[in-house]
């Protein structure tokens, strides 16, 4: 266990390709942060508040930077979503807030609201603006310590419980510190955000692993309530020839350590060939794009119009140079001297893979988007936590799982979606789980 | 192309637009600019005996992000010898013979604004304009806004000018009275050959919530200065208006306060100015706005087959009427568009908080006895172009809506809530009728207590 969790920042190695990126939404000057909070109508029952998953007043924190009350419009952030910081830049806004913007349906330039955000967060927020309850000596116990754990962590803190996060890692954050385009939100401003959910009182133990370090059962005895957000497992992999080999990576993981590990580099790669279509998928090919590396295939085993990314990452890629290769399916990573060198591609027809070969595709670098290993192993150590047959932890409206004292939220209960959701998820918890110890309904051992 | 050229009192300008006298007619490597820009006539910078200035002297009302729509100053008349703003007039006078050049003056005893009468007189000017009106640091030496607030005073002082004046006079009025026609007629009866109103607003600008002192701030003080800028032109419009459509008001008003386009310009023009002069929008945006001013102008008189300025003098006048003269039976209700309506119920908000509780958010139904008319099928009409929207344009309760026009007011899609016109009755009626015809009690009030 380690004593320090997090060290001072900056926390992370130079010489990591993240540090390469652009911040293509930059903080907001004051003056451009009035001039941009002057544009908002400041609707009645904005719609902008119902899109966002955890219903953050928008209109009204819009409405304190214009009136210079910045603290005041974090506090209003905050009050709805206590990782409000890196929402404001990791956040799909085009389909959410910015999405429902009367502007938009009005065909104008929507109100900048993660930017905006970003600009209250950056400048209004300390820990000191959120009340808290008087202790009340219960305590939960979260798993993992990504958004939903830190989220759920947080709230109880602030409701008077004690919380302590168990991490496997050695970094605290999850895919908010690991996982996010850093020209959207990079490491290190992450981390200051979790370093400001610490400040509150939340207790984090990172490279604790269930089963390993520690028992559920210890856990479930040590805690009154326990909360489950340990996220997603490896990267999913093609089981064709080659997909072991050297320059093959899982989205996840070559996202992870372009972000982190200084050791990573990517120079002399001049064709790059990502699998998948989803949003993890678009990720790669723009960072990879972005780092300039020559040509960018996104393969695909469907058209174009059938992308289930966001259509504006889609439309950013493109515009970025990355190439789709539709209705193609992978069939072998050649190798040279056990080094990715080329792609063999079928077509496929409706999703499915035909005997019609499609010409090979150059390839130094081949990245695995195609989804995540779902922890049903992981869940099943927890009496009474059961899973959906895919894979996802099974829980009520609040994140309750059939063992009345464990709830679980983020992306191992809702497969995989935005920070977002996994904040709203484990806020949701944390609001549930408060009311059941105030109640008396769990404790410790029962 | 219509003819802009304008005749002021005898005083002629090629166009209706003056700068006012103010730091933009401060010397004449100034004015000649802003000739050279365009500008039909300049009022210089008020001329009286030596005084000194304050640092700083400006404050701002900004909004949002907009900066100064209104300004205010505490900065008191020329600060440059008389005789340097004297030979500079004659200078720009020479250049510019067709222009108006109008010295502005502020001067204390009888024997001193003889002497500087006749001195201006000697470079050329076309007019003179006495300073009634400055309303901070001049008005504690007895002169600007302190003869513009006494009548009798004014009065004596124009008498005092136009015994000796030889080209047109105007009168600049101070807005800071309680009845804008007391100054007004005693200037006329003076002998004024013309008036000019309104000069600034007596204000306070804010208070810095630091230091705990009043803008703008003059070491760890200040002092009340005066308000101009577009904050200030409806106060100034009613004044203009007030003036214009009184039968005993019988010299030409050259109207000020707050005009920044030629849409102001033009609204001066038509309650009654005969020319318009302009201070505030050329210290925020320069003497290049004129170009504007007069091209908009022009093609506005050419839109309404005007041919000349003077054809729009004064065409609102008479639609400017006192309140017993409006027609009760005239009401109106407000529509709302659902096709252009974006949603945000700005209109609701307001109606309910602010106004008459009679738009309503769409699903609540009906009181009892109240219609709705259209909202259910225009609900369906929305919903059926745009399924995956949450369906959020409110509707108008007609029979409880009393067509104040507060929610168009707020709505920022132009056209999109109109106030359509529903009659109470055919005839009009209005309070005067009332009143002379014995039916001036309202039902509901105090002789309705028992």
């Amino acid at each position: 266990m380690n004593a320090k969790p997090v060290p001072t920042s900056p926390a992370l190695p130079a010489g990591r390709l993240e540090e390469q990126f652009a911040d293509k939404a930059p903080l907001y000057t004051s003056s451009e942060a009035l001039a941009e909070a002057s544009r908002c109508l400041y609707c009645f029952d904005a719609p902008c508040m119902r899109a966002c998953p955890t219903h953050i007043d928008v209109a009204t924190f819009i409405r304190k930077i214009g009136s210079g009350n910045v603290k005041g419009s974090a506090r209003t952030i905050l009050d709805a979503n206590l990782l409000g910081a890196s929402c404001s830049r990791a956040c799909p806004v085009e389909v959410l807030c910015e999405g429902a913007c009367v502007y938009t349906g009005w065909g104008r330039k929507p109100i900048a609201i993660g930017r905006l955000q970003r600009f209250a967060m950056a400048r209004g927020a300390s820990p000191e603006l959120l009340p808290r309850a008087p202790r009340t000596g219960k305590s939960v116990g979260l798993v993992g310590a990504g958004p939903a754990s830190l989220a759920c962590a947080a709230k109880l803190v602030l409701f008077g419980h004690d919380a302590v996060v168990y991490e496997k890692g050695t970094l605290p954050g999850g895919l908010d510190v690991s996982g996010i385009a850093p020209y959207k939100l990079d490491a290190e401003s992450a981390l200051d955000e979790v370093r400001f959910l610490l400040a509150l009182g939340v207790e984090l133990r990172t490279r604790v692993e269930i089963g390993k370090d520690v028992q559920p059962a210890e856990l479930l005895a040590k805690h009154d309530a326990l909360f489950l957000g340990p996220g997603l497992g490896a990267d999913s992999r093609l089981p064709i020839p080659g997909a072991d080999g050297a320059g093959v990576f899982g989205a996840v993981e070559w996202i992870a350590r372009m972000k982190l590990d200084p050791q990573l580099s990517i120079a002399g790669v001049t064709h790059a060939a990502v699998l998948g279509g989803g949003n993890t998928a678009l990720d790669v090919v723009r960072e990879f794009a972005q780092l300039g590396v020559p040509n960018v295939r996104l393969v695909y085993r469907r058209g174009e119009s059938e992308l289930p990314a966001y259509a504006h990452e889609w439309s950013a890629a493109k515009k970025e140079g990355v190439q789709l290769v539709p209705n193609a399916v992978a069939t072998e990573i050649v190798l040279e001297q056990g080094r990715a060198k080329a792609l063999k591609l079928a077509r496929a027809h409706d999703g499915k893979p035909t005997a019609e070969a499609l010409p090979a595709l150059d390839a130094d670098l081949v990245v695995f988007a195609i989804g995540q290993a779902r922890l049903a192993e992981f869940a099943a150590r927890f009496p009474d936590v059961r899973t959906t047959k895919e894979g996802r932890i099974e829980t009520d409206a609040s994140g309750r799982t059939a063992n009345a004292r464990i709830w679980a939220g983020g992306d191992a209960r809702n497969g995989g979606m935005e920070v977002v959701n996994a904040v709203a998820e484990g806020q949701d918890a944390a609001r549930a789980i408060d009311a059941e110890l105030r109640a008396g309904g769990v404790t410790r051992g029962s | 192309m219509p003819d802009l050229s304008t005749n002021l009192a005898g005083i002629q300008s090629p166009n209706p637009f003056w700068l006012a006298s103010a730091p933009p007619t401060n010397s004449g490597e100034q004015v000649q600019r802003a000739f050279d820009a365009g500008w039909g006539g300049a009022v210089w910078k008020t001329l009286g005996n030596p005084i000194v200035n304050v640092s700083s002297r400006l404050g701002s009302v900004d909004y949002g992000d907009r900066r100064m729509i209104g300004l205010n100053n505490i900065e008191l008349i020329t600060d440059r010898p008389l005789d340097v703003n004297l030979r500079e007039i004659a200078e720009v006078k020479k250049r510019y013979p067709k222009h108006a050049v109008v010295v502005s003056l502020m001067f204390d005893t009888r024997d001193e604004w003889r002497e500087a009468i006749r001195r201006s007189e000697d470079t050329g000017c076309d007019g003179l304009e006495l300073n009634f009106g400055c309303p901070h640091g001049m008005c504690e030496r007895g002169m600007g806004s302190a003869v513009g607030q006494e009548p009798k005073v004014l009065e004596e002082l124009v008498r005092w000018v136009m015994d000796v004046a030889n080209v047109p006079v105007i009168a600049k009025l101070t807005p800071n009275v309680s009845h804008i026609e007391d100054p007004a007629l005693a200037a006329v009866r003076g002998g004024a050959s013309a008036l000019s109103l309104i000069n600034t607003v007596q204000s306070v600008m804010g208070v810095d919530l630091d230091r705990l002192v009043p803008l703008p701030r003059v070491g760890n003080l200040s002092t009340h200065g005066g308000l101009c800028g577009p904050a200030v032109k409806p106060i100034a419009l009613r004044m203009v208006g007030v003036l214009a459509r009184d039968p005993r008001v019988t010299v030409p008003i050259s109207g000020i306060g707050g005009i920044s386009t030629w849409r102001d310009a033009a609204e001066f023009l038509a309650l009654g100015a005969t020319n318009v002069q302009v201070c505030t929008a050329v210290m925020h945006h320069g003497y290049r706005i004129v170009e504007d001013l007069i091209d908009g102008l022009d093609a506005y008189l050419a839109s309404k087959e005007m041919k000349s300025v003077s054809e729009l003098v004064g065409r609102a006048t008479p639609a400017f009427v006192e309140w017993g003269e409006l027609d009760l039976n005239h009401h109106v209700v407000a529509k709302i568009d659902a096709a252009t309506c974006i949603g945000c119920q700005l209109c609701h908000v307001a109606c309910h908080d602010g106004a008459h509780q009679c738009i309503h958010l769409p699903g609540t139904p009906a009181h009892a006895g109240h219609v709705a008319p259209m909202a259910k099928f225009a609900a369906e009409r929305a919903r059926a172009a745009n399924p995956a929207s949450p369906y959020r344009v409110p509707w108008v309760d007609e029979t409880e809506c009393v067509g104040c026009n507060l929610c168009a007011l707020v709505c920022p899609v132009e056209g999109c809530i109109t106030m359509v016109e529903q009659r109470r009755a055919s005839a009009k009626d209005t309070w005067h009728d009332r009143m002379a015809t014995g039916r001036d009690h309202v039902p509901g009030g105090l002789k309705d207590l028992r």
